[in-house]
């Protein structure tokens, strides 16, 4: 022990040095008002000592009527760290965007002083706000409070996960639909298959507001919503030469850079072949007083990514490469209903929907949730001769 | 255990409603924006059409965050916004008002209080990371003590926006992935590097044999009986040390403080911007656990985004600009060796040979 009382982290006072804000200096921060951090930072001390975490594996722990939301956690050293013996994390439900009024922090901070360490993550990979380190005896009144404030536990285990979503049309003038209220919106609409796990495996859905995908929803998501526009892009030629004015090199920063090569500058004017255009956002991002997103906006849905447990990582593909805005939601929870349905029948144990889809074959995945296959699906048709025709084709 | 329920038990409220929490200019100008200028690092300035104008300061955080320093968070947003904050999806606090005077005293005392301005436009912004040894059960690495070693080495990176294109990194503490670091710029990967340990006394007990048997990607786990109990074994060759066998049966541990390591991976995107989204590739299969500063992995980060920053050109992110050197360059400028754990032998490994003579001498 320390003078202080507190307990000596030798190595891990290293980390308080340095530019960077510290993990540990935020730990010991939280000690003042909770001593089980002080037991945490001698764990962790001693994970820094031996090179090995000192965890164990889950649990299950969680509130009454909900099968999901709280990840039990336990310590192996937990006779030398009483005091994080059990430390559950609990995932709170984040509000649109991430956005917050001060009371509704201090709210949550008084919560988390009373029943827990203090720590938390803003936010945690899925998009919650992490509560990390409580006892089970103090889930129930974490759980109380929590509803009585007006936010309720997100997602964990085979579940619809939280979804989340950039903040979209809140503070950028490149959102091609309302990501905040479709966000809400699917999160109200399936807070069954939030709480209490229907599925084989995890489900998550991301909304970003454009192609440049700011909360990763290609890569993280089951479901990935994208907006986009299916009309030219709004182009004010005065702000484009403002831009040239100011030094830009228009050829080469922007129609080089061009993916197809869509876009044309004469030293004078820019012209776009909007037909050959993909959307890329290239041009738009590099001059953004100048161009913007087209007036007909809407998403495109593409389905199946994930991180590389089981099968291997996948990035989503198109499903559906155009829904207009205002019909997203309704497209939406038919499409969900349709894959669920698919996904329930067809799904093995922790199999996500990606892996199933790659095991049964894109086009059988069609059949089953009816959608016809369309050529924005694909980046080129197969390049292998071994079609599985289907029975009455072979009958004729 | 769990007490009985109340009767007035509130339950499926779902979140907050958003709108509650937007500033005045913004919940006035939703989705109404017409364009945004960045006027410093980590300053932020969006115009609607009506001419109204919100400015964001955006600080990093260590995204592990004590309730201390959230309370300081809402001080400052009483002080500045009229009670508004956000935060970002890389763990960023971000505080929105509309007198552009507040900048630069919201800037000092955010900086003073050690959270550094910036993470916009062509910067290194804050990494994703995992739980690490500070909360999860089958971390290769911490990933806390990873972030702050590598961020203060790269922290004039966040401050400035000086590289030529945005550089996004991730850590995540095992091949789980809950960082998603597979299509990062720079992925710092934690990997186990020998098949688990089956713990025949208790796998009985704790595991179900056929889940244990059907959750391996390889097909390595087969029944055993071992001294007369059922329980499994693990052929070593076919292992890859995913620790999924792991996730749903503890009896399997993974970790190994001598063999457990760092995995370093490079070139992987999200956004569609310019070329498609893409995966991370292997740089480094293997450095040491170091802790606490893990020189090794910091040293070898440091050095891609200085070579990065130094060789390519505007706009390129760190695949697009590998993409136009080739890799073998990529390495050669890196004096990272190449081996023969980059060359891919797992599921459609043929997918990455060189099927061409295009090859740059």
């Amino acid at each position: 022990m320390a003078d202080n009382g507190k307990r000596k982290t030798k190595l891990l006072d290293q980390l308080e040095s340095g530019p960077w804000p510290s993990f540990v200096t935020e730990i010991k921060k939280a000690s003042e008002s909770s001593p089980v951090c002080d037991d945490l930072l001698g764990q962790l001390e001693l994970s820094y000592e031996e090179k090995q975490g000192h965890w164990k594996h889950g649990g299950i722990v969680g509130v009454l009527g909900y099968g999901g939301g709280v990840i039990g956690r336990y310590s192996d050293v937990g006779d030398r760290f009483p005091n994080v013996a059990h430390f559950h994390t609990i995932r709170v439900n984040q509000p649109s965007g991430w956005f917050y009024s001060s009371e509704a922090i201090r709210t949550l901070c008084d919560i988390w002083e009373r029943h827990g360490s203090g720590l938390t993550n803003m936010h945690g990979s899925t998009g919650d706000i992490i509560f990390l380190g409580t006892k089970t005896s103090e889930l129930e009144p974490i759980f109380k409070e929590l509803t009585e404030a007006g936010f309720d536990l997100g997602g964990s285990g085979s579940c619809m996960r939280t979804p989340s979503c950039c903040l979209g049309p809140a503070r950028c003038e490149w959102a091609c639909y309302d990501t905040m209220k479709l966000c809400y919106d699917v999160t109200m609409a399936y807070q069954d298959e939030m709480h209490r796990p229907p599925f084989p495996y995890k489900f998550k859905l991301k909304a970003a507001g454009c192609p440049n995908d700011c909360v990763a929803s290609i890569a993280r998501a089951d479901l990935s919503i994208i907006g986009t526009w299916k009309d030219d892009i709004r182009q004010d030629d005065a702000a484009v030469a403002e831009y040239a004015a100011q030094g830009l090199d228009i050829r080469k920063d922007v129609c080089d850079r061009c993916p197809t090569r869509c876009m044309d500058w004469d030293g004078q004017k820019l012209t776009i072949a909007n037909r050959e255009c993909v959307r890329c956002m290239h041009c738009i991002n590099v001059m953004p007083k100048a161009l913007r997103p087209g007036v007909e906006k809407g998403a495109t849905i593409l389905i199946g990514s994930k991180a590389p447990i089981v099968q291997g990582a996948l990035l989503s593909s198109v499903l559906v490469p155009f829904v207009p805005a205002e019909e997203l939601l309704e497209t939406l929870q038919e499409l969900i209903k349709r894959l669920w349905e698919f996904w329930d029948e067809n799904g093995k144990n922790r199999e996500r929907i990606g892996e199933l889809i790659q095991r049964v074959g894109m086009a059988g995945f069609l059949d089953a949730i009816g959608l016809d296959p369309v050529p924005e699906m694909i980046s080129a048709p197969r390049d292998n001769p071994y079609i599985f025709f289907q029975a009455e084709t072979e009958e004729k | 255990m769990a007490t009985q329920p109340t009767a007035k038990r509130i339950t499926d409220i779902g979140p907050p409603n958003y709108e509650k929490f937007l500033h005045p200019v913004i919940t006035k100008n939703y989705g109404q924006w017409k364009y945004h200028e960045t006027l410093a690092p980590g300053v932020l300035c969006h115009v609607a059409e009506s001419g109204d104008k919100i400015y964001t300061v955006r600080a990093g955080s260590p995204r592990l965050l004590s309730i201390q320093s959230l309370r300081l968070f809402a001080d400052l947003a009483d002080k500045y916004c009229g009670g508004h904050l956000r935060f970002t999806s890389r763990n960023n606090v971000e505080f929105m008002f509309d007198d552009v005077a507040k900048i630069e005293p919201l800037k000092r005392e955010l900086q003073a209080a050690g959270f550094p301005v910036g993470g916009t436009n062509n910067s290194i912004s804050n990494i994703v990371h995992t739980q690490g040894w500070v909360h999860c059960h089958s971390s290769a690495t911490d990933a806390s003590g990873l972030v702050k070693s590598v961020m203060d080495e790269l922290c004039e990176y966040f401050t400035e926006q000086k590289l030529p294109a945005k550089l996004r990194i991730a850590v995540a503490c095992c091949l789980n992935m809950c960082g998603a670091v597979h299509c990062s710029d720079i992925a710092i990967l934690g990997i186990h590097r020998k098949p688990p340990k089956v713990n025949h006394a208790v796998l009985p007990k704790v595991c179900e044999v056929p889940t244990l048997i059907a959750s391996c990607p390889t097909g390595a786990i087969r029944p055993a009986t071992v001294e007369g109990k059922q329980s499994v074994e693990v052929i070593k060759e076919q292992c890859m040390y995913c620790g999924n066998c792991y996730t749903v049966c503890p009896a399997m541990p993974m970790n190994d403080p001598e063999n457990d390591g760092i995995s370093i991976w490079v070139g992987g995107k999200v956004s569609n911007a310019r070329s498609v989204p893409k995966f991370t590739k292997l740089a480094i299969p293997f450095l040491p656990n170091n802790p606490p500063r893990w020189p090794e992995v910091v040293g070898a980060v440091v050095n891609i985004v200085n070579v990065y920053a130094q060789n390519a050109k505007k706009f390129e992110r760190v695949g697009e600009w590998i993409e136009r050197i080739g890799w073998p360059r990529f390495f050669e400028l890196t004096g990272i060796p190449f081996t023969r754990y980059h060359i891919d032998d797992f599921k459609h490994a043929g997918l990455t040979y060189a099927r061409s003579t295009h090859i740059r001498f």
